[in-house]
């Protein structure tokens, strides 16, 4: 890769979920060449269902490269503890987002698409276009 | 404290951390409530999530006691934040957040000042969670209860208790609860009953202050 890749954070109230969707997404989009980076942030620190600021603020520093960090998210605390700390505080890297995606597509697309040497933009517009595939 | 007319009291970061441990003991003693109107409509953990953050904020104020009012709502948002574990925490942090960012450096604030802010506050919560008055949340009691402290601490708790009381018969529109639809009808929500608990913790350490 020319460019430092963007980072991407899956954050579920799982940390099942999270670390299952990050393995699937590399799974699938690996095609020979190097994966930008994907870590999971699910749960609370002490393994319970729920969000910790603590583990995504981790993960988001772990992957930050200087090019960008996507957060996907799954919902609920997931969705507000994001929307929270990018409002309000400096934890998260400078170039943290946001982005609207449906959580396992979105993470497979936004992983292909910054592993392709894609930026922030790019990374988040693949992701919220997997809202757009159909399934029926 | 500077005495004299409820017009000219100001208060100072003390009162806040001491409004905040006030909140925290609430909490607690009515944590199962809170968890039992929960596990009605919600996924039953807002008792023990907020038993969890307010006894961290407390912790935290009283290891290092921030200068100002603003500097200590501040510090209290952040804690939420980062020990909620659930949406409570970044509603209630987002709230203290942003009403202390409101607040400034200023190192004494009068009542309205404080209300000033606190309605600040509650629009960042409204925005984030993308909620109104009626939507059977947190706000049914926050939006009242900072228009009462408009007026008095006692009005603010007045007003947040009866927002609570009104969302009974409301239907859920955001939030886990909305998912149950019309079955969310006859319970009183729990974000709303905690925020009452907050207001009406003001209220108390108004009054041992003598602030009311």
């Amino acid at each position: 890769m020319s460019r430092p890749p963007v980072g991407i954070v899956l954050v579920s109230h799982s940390a099942a979920l999270a670390t299952a969707a990050a393995d699937l997404a590399r799974g699938l989009a690996c095609g020979g060449g190097d994966l930008a980076p994907v870590l999971p942030a699910g749960g609370t620190p002490d393994g319970g269902l729920g969000t910790s600021s603590e583990l995504i603020c981790e993960a988001a520093k772990a992957v930050d490269r200087g090019a960008g960090v996507a957060l996907l998210v799954d919902l609920g605390s997931a969705v507000l503890t994001v929307k929270a700390l990018l409002a309000e505080g400096d934890e998260l890297p400078e170039g943290s987002r946001l982005v609207d995606a449906p959580f396992v597509e979105g993470a497979v697309a936004a992983l292909v698409t910054a592993s392709a040497g894609g930026d922030l933009d790019a990374v988040a517009a693949a992701a919220s276009e997997a809202y757009a595939y159909r399934k029926e | 404290m500077t005495m004299g007319s409820d017009m000219t009291e100001t208060i100072g970061a003390g009162f806040l951390v001491r409004w905040l441990a006030a909140v925290a003991e609430d909490v607690d003693r009515e944590a199962d409530r809170l968890t039992e109107l929960d596990s009605a409509i919600g996924d039953a953990d807002h008792g023990a999530n907020l038993r969890r953050g307010f006894a961290a904020v407390t912790e935290t104020l009283a290891k290092e006691p921030p200068a100002s009012p603003g500097a200590v709502l501040t510090a209290a948002g952040r804690q939420l934040i980062s020990t909620v574990g659930g949406a409570s925490g970044p509603l209630y942090g987002t709230l203290l957040r942003r009403a202390g960012k409101a607040l400034g450096e200023d190192g004494e604030v009068t009542r309205e000042r404080l209300a000033e802010a606190l309605g600040a506050g509650v629009a960042a919560v409204a925005q984030l969670g993308g909620a109104q008055v009626g939507d059977k949340t947190m706000l049914d009691a926050l939006v009242p209860a900072v228009e009462g402290l408009r007026s008095s601490y006692g009005a603010a708790r007045a007003a947040a208790e009866e927002g609570a009381l009104a969302t009974v018969p409301l239907q859920a529109r955001k939030g886990r609860a909305s998912y149950l639809g019309e079955r969310s009808i006859g319970h009183q929500d729990p974000g709303a009953t905690s925020s009452a608990l907050l207001f009406a913790a003001l209220a108390d350490t108004a009054v041992a202050e003598g602030a009311a």
